[in-house]
């Protein structure tokens, strides 16, 4: 039995549907459409999918999404809570069933109509009581509904403290859409964007601007894990996972732990740094590339600093010196991102991660890429994940 | 009528919190076995695990932890520029509420504010806060 996931298990198949602004089809068919494009990326039949993970937030069940594609018996399945906090979460679930004989090849979904379906951030209420809504009630009575609305006192308190400027989440932003000016598959592709058009766009939740947020979007992503040593007989070259993990800490909300002393850092994000380096061995000096959670620009720059690229309140500095463009230390989000290829609720950032090990991504960059470091939804119980070649 | 602000669903952990609010009176919550105090509300005490507790009334006076000003979307029931305060409370429980009689230029880190009530035109009440010096 391991008594660690390290070398485990590896991505062999990502599958993804077109990303757009308004799908014209169920949720259900971009995720059976997504996992079928997994596991022909990996040369897999539909039939040896053995087990299927998602989000709680995916309306298309396991058992839904296994009829459609013809899989085979299932011998495990389970969904992640959190949002995009689960995303990295999908996958540690399918390490620890592939690692343990539990299945054989898991794919892990998300697949949603973000933009012409239900869309973030339109509030709930009603006569139910549960302990999730009542945590909700305490923001959204008073008008916070959007979460860029709970992600705006996080970011003001940060960029206060640390003098973090407008300019400096324009240049995540900026960075990103360079990205995503390469990729045909990005919302931002064949969109240019100047400092000027960043400085001068709408004010949503102060000190965030429209620029500052992901992206809605209808699409599916999908991902194909199985053994290490079953990667190795498929069609593509394997992303093993040196590393993977959940984490949740003290004082912890969903979106909103605004209770904890300091709040000027991610305490989630360095428990998941501290947690993902020791079971891969390594630390930030050999992480190549990220892909770092952004649902918003400024998430971009505290992570910097939890997963120990630079110390506390430095983040804008690495910034500034270009570290996340393709020519960087550390060129992050190469496809775009959330904010400019698609929010596929991080999935669409693990597939890319996996693409930067294989080193065909459309930001690929010209040095060897051997660990890419990939995290889930911040703010959020979330996860990180190191990727590696085989 | 109007559309409203969206309504908190009142169960056993949160509802004595707005009964009070009704009554103009901003809450918090205290084991009755430890003393500590805490919000938002929880049905157990997270240093001691009591299920004992009670509500002490707060003295309103706070100062502020972070903001934001919400201009876009602008849903129903609430009014834009919206200013969201995270108030250090002088008890030592942090909330998030409203600012009110301020401008979005005029709200800043660490100014001090007191709680005062509101009431909607469908007669919901809810703590809010303005800045000390205009109380």
């Amino acid at each position: 039995m391991p008594v660690s996931l390290k070398n485990e298990a590896a991505i062999v198949g990502i599958g993804m549907t077109e990303f757009s602004k308004a799908s014209g089809v169920s949720e259900l068919s971009l995720a059976a459409q997504c996992v079928v494009a997994a596991c022909d990326d990996a040369g897999l039949q539909t039939s040896e999918i053995d087990g299927l993970v998602s989000y709680t937030l995916d309306s298309s069940d396991e058992i839904e999404v296994a009829r459609a594609v013809g899989a085979g018996d299932l011998s495990f399945f389970s969904k992640v809570n959190y949002g995009g906090g689960a995303a990295v979460g999908t996958i540690a679930q399918a390490a620890m069933a592939v690692a343990t004989g539990q299945a054989s090849n898991v794919v892990c979904y998300r697949a949603m109509n973000g933009r012409s379906g239900k869309r973030m951030g339109q509030g709930i209420s009603g006569d139910i009581i549960t302990s999730d809504l009542v945590h909700w009630s305490w923001y959204m009575t008073y008008g916070m509904l959007i979460p860029g609305s709970w992600i705006a006192i996080i970011a003001n308190k940060y960029m206060h403290r640390y003098g973090v400027t407008r300019e400096d989440l324009g240049r995540v932003a900026i960075s990103q859409r360079n990205h995503a000016l390469r990729n045909p598959r990005a919302w931002g592709y064949g969109k240019a964007l100047t400092m000027e058009q960043y400085l001068a766009s709408e004010p949503i939740a102060f000190p965030l601007c429209l620029y500052d947020f992901c992206q809605e979007t209808d699409g599916g992503v999908a991902i194909l894990v199985t053994s290490a040593e079953r990667a190795r007989d498929l069609r593509c070259k394997p992303a093993v996972i040196r590393g993977v993990t959940q984490a949740a800490t003290g004082g912890q909300e969903q979106m909103t732990s605004f209770y904890r002393d300091e709040l000027e850092s991610l305490p989630e994000m360095e428990m998941a740094a501290r947690r993902v380096y020791a079971q891969a061995g390594l630390g930030p000096e050999d992480i190549d590339a990220a892909c770092l959670y952004d649902a918003f620009t400024s998430e971009v720059i505290m992570q910097l600093e939890s997963f120990g690229f630079c110390d506390r309140g430095e983040g804008k500095e690495l910034v500034r010196e270009g570290a996340l463009d393709i020519g960087g230390r550390l060129p992050n989000n190469t496809h775009g991102g959330l904010i400019s290829e698609a929010y596929v609720h991080g999935m669409n950032n693990i597939a890319e991660g996996v693409r930067l090990i294989r080193g065909d991504s459309t930001g690929q960059p010209d040095k060897n890429v051997e660990h890419v470091l990939v995290s889930s939804g911040v703010g959020v119980p979330t996860g990180a994940i190191i990727l590696g070649k085989d | 009528m109007d559309a409203t602000r969206i309504k908190p669903p009142l169960g056993p952990d949160n509802r004595w919190w707005w009964d009070m609010a009704n009554e103009n009176k901003l809450g918090i919550q205290r084991c009755t076995d430890c003393n500590t105090l805490r919000h938002p509300p929880r049905p157990m005490c997270g240093e001691c695990r009591s299920l004992e507790w009670d509500a002490v009334e707060a003295s309103g006076h706070g100062t502020i932890c972070s903001y934001t000003v919400l201009t876009h979307p602008r849903f129903p029931g609430y009014d834009y520029p919206l200013i969201i305060v995270l108030v250090d409370l002088a008890e030592g429980t942090r909330l998030t509420s409203q600012l009110v009689d301020c401008t979005p230029e005029e709200v800043d880190f660490n100014l001090p504010v007191v709680m005062t009530i509101q009431q909607d035109a469908d007669g919901f009440k809810l703590p809010v806060f303005q800045l000390s010096e205009r109380a």
